[in-house]
């Protein structure tokens, strides 16, 4: 019973996760490029539920709506200032820059909101459910997560694979200047892919923050390197990769911390990473066949 | 007027004159052909034609249209279109879907009709996916839709390469070297195709080949480019017989 109630909470990590890994690997799929400062778009779409909600009252909905909102803004203006003028250039000035960009968004958040930690509410108003004569506890957080992370995966795999803009997105990724000659505007389609890791990035805050409520400016960074190497983990590039690899990383993340050492869950995770890529250097579902975002 | 005007079109990378003074005009129902020694510039005239290069100097006019140094997605959706030397399909999507992208700006619904699954979402994709068919159908490619493009054997790439540039409905065709790689039988073959896209889609092509039976054989009005500039025009017949050509082809007397 302990084992399952490990694995189910290592499930809805692993579920937000999953979540951000699917905006690294669009990104990357799409405009070949690693955008490090994704995990600092969730912090920020974290302090706007925050603020909306845990302070201000407004329904959860339309604050997860808002920071959404918010995040999606955030993501392109980054993409248009920082990322487009770059385009072309060496893969290590479009990276380096992409760090740049985290510190700048961690810092602004100090100087913002102040680095003194807020404790957040979770936006999940339901009751945990109790399984085996309540021997199993579930909390509601670890369902929603579950189910809203499954559902945004199917919805964006529909989408990328049939419809005109999904195509598009795999023209670009493909070939660039093909997708180009073909009518498509590669700087849109670039835009609509950060717009939708950032909208996804946004709802990940809240769930994470709903089931590990302490919100810093630096919040974001380290689920942000753990997605990324989900991404990795699951062959960056693919949809179903991404998912697959946020999940497993989250349960090996939760079962280690329960089983082996909390302080040494980290290492162990980053451990069953380098041991995957020296097996499989494309990652688990990184295969040449797999459909590429 | 003609369909397309280009008017002393160059381009230089650095110090190097790469195409200079780079005359044609094209009419609707007609076949040119763009011939010349390796590296004359006939891609990059192809290039610049496209958008993918900026010219440093002349005017490319569409239809009455400027469209000198417009982006690539501008001119085609202005209504060129064109096929790669080195073929570059989208090779993990399927056969359909390659020439469903081909129609990118022809068949427009908004995002959230995708997501949501609208009718207008299902109505429009239906009827791209009925004129994709019918367009594969023309090259005897409908009953390979499903495939990815990369299983498709390299003949039927080089078609379907043509059938994604016509799902634009483009008023002019570029075609760089369409027989590359192909023996007589399929050649042979191409010929008839190319011809026929003429008379079916009334539109006009300009190819770049070095099978000069090839061109010889289908093209009415040649140009002839060495080192970048043009050095004779015609017909075949005219083209074939120019001291400069058997030059530039065989090596000059005083070479």
């Amino acid at each position: 019973m302990q084992f399952l109630s490990y694995l189910v909470r290592g499930i809805s990590l692993g579920s937000v996760y999953a979540l951000i890994a699917l905006g690294y690997t669009m990104v990357y799929g799409i405009a070949k490029m690693l955008n490090f400062a994704h995990g600092d778009v969730i912090m920020v779409g974290g302090y706007v539920v925050f603020f909306a909600f845990c302070k201000g009252n407004m329904n959860p909905w339309l604050a997860i709506i808002l920071a959404m909102c918010a995040c999606t803004l955030l993501g392109v203006t980054i993409e248009r200032i920082a990322y487009r003028p770059l385009r072309g250039t060496p893969s290590l000035a479009v990276l380096i820059t992409a760090i740049g960009v985290s510190y700048f968004l961690q810092n602004s958040a100090m100087l913002l909101w102040k680095s003194d930690p807020k404790s957040f509410t979770s936006v999940v108003e339901l009751p945990s459910l109790y399984l085996f004569g309540g021997r199993l506890q579930i909390s509601a957080e670890t369902i929603v997560t579950i189910i809203v992370s499954l559902v945004i995966m199917f919805v964006l795999i529909w989408f990328v694979q049939r419809t005109k803009q999904g195509h598009a997105m795999q023209a670009v990724s493909e070939d660039r200047g093909a997708a180009q000659l073909m009518g498509i505007n590669v700087n849109g389609i670039i835009s609509l892919t950060f717009a939708i890791g950032s909208g996804l990035a946004a709802i990940a805050g809240a769930l994470l923050l709903s089931s590990y409520p302490t919100l810093i400016p630096t919040t974001g960074a380290m689920p942000g390197i753990k997605a990324f190497v989900a991404a990795v983990f699951g062959g960056i590039g693919s949809i179903p990769g991404a998912f697959l690899g946020g999940i497993l990383l989250g349960i090996i993340e939760n079962l280690s911390k329960a089983y082996i050492s909390t302080q040494l869950s980290d290492a162990i995770v980053f451990l069953v990473l380098i041991i995957v890529l020296l097996v499989r250097p494309t990652g688990l579902l990184g295969k040449k066949q797999m459909v590429k975002v | 007027m003609a369909l397309l005007e280009v008017t002393n079109l160059g381009i230089s990378f650095g110090g190097l004159q790469a195409v200079a003074g780079f005359d044609l005009t094209v009419e609707t129902g007609h076949l040119y052909g763009l011939i010349g020694p390796n590296g004359a510039g006939k891609t990059t005239a192809f290039n610049m034609l496209t958008g993918m290069y900026r010219p440093s100097e002349g005017n490319i006019i569409l239809d009455g249209e400027d469209v000198t140094g417009k982006s690539p997605e501008y001119i085609s959706k202005a209504g060129i279109a064109r096929t790669f030397q080195n073929i570059r399909l989208f090779r993990l999507m399927t056969v359909l879907d390659n020439v469903k992208v081909g129609m990118h700006n022809r068949i427009h619904y908004p995002m959230w009709d995708g997501v949501f699954r609208t009718r207008t979402y299902k109505e429009k994709e239906h009827d791209m996916n009925r004129k994709a068919l019918q367009l594969l159908k023309v090259f005897g490619l409908d009953d390979k839709a499903d495939y990815a493009a990369s299983q498709l054997p390299y003949g039927q790439q080089r078609k379907l390469e043509i059938c994604r540039a016509l799902a634009s409905k483009p008023k002019l065709l570029l075609l760089d070297e369409p027989a590359a790689g192909m023996n007589p039988n399929e050649t042979e073959e191409l010929m008839d195709t190319v011809r026929k896209v003429r008379d079916d889609f009334g539109i006009a092509i300009l190819l770049i080949e070095h099978d000069m039976k090839f061109v010889m054989g289908i093209c009415e009005d040649i140009t002839v480019l060495e080192y970048g500039r043009i050095i004779a025009h015609g017909d075949g017949e005219t083209v074939s017989n120019d001291p400069r050509v058997i030059a530039a082809y065989l090596g000059g007397e005083d070479d």
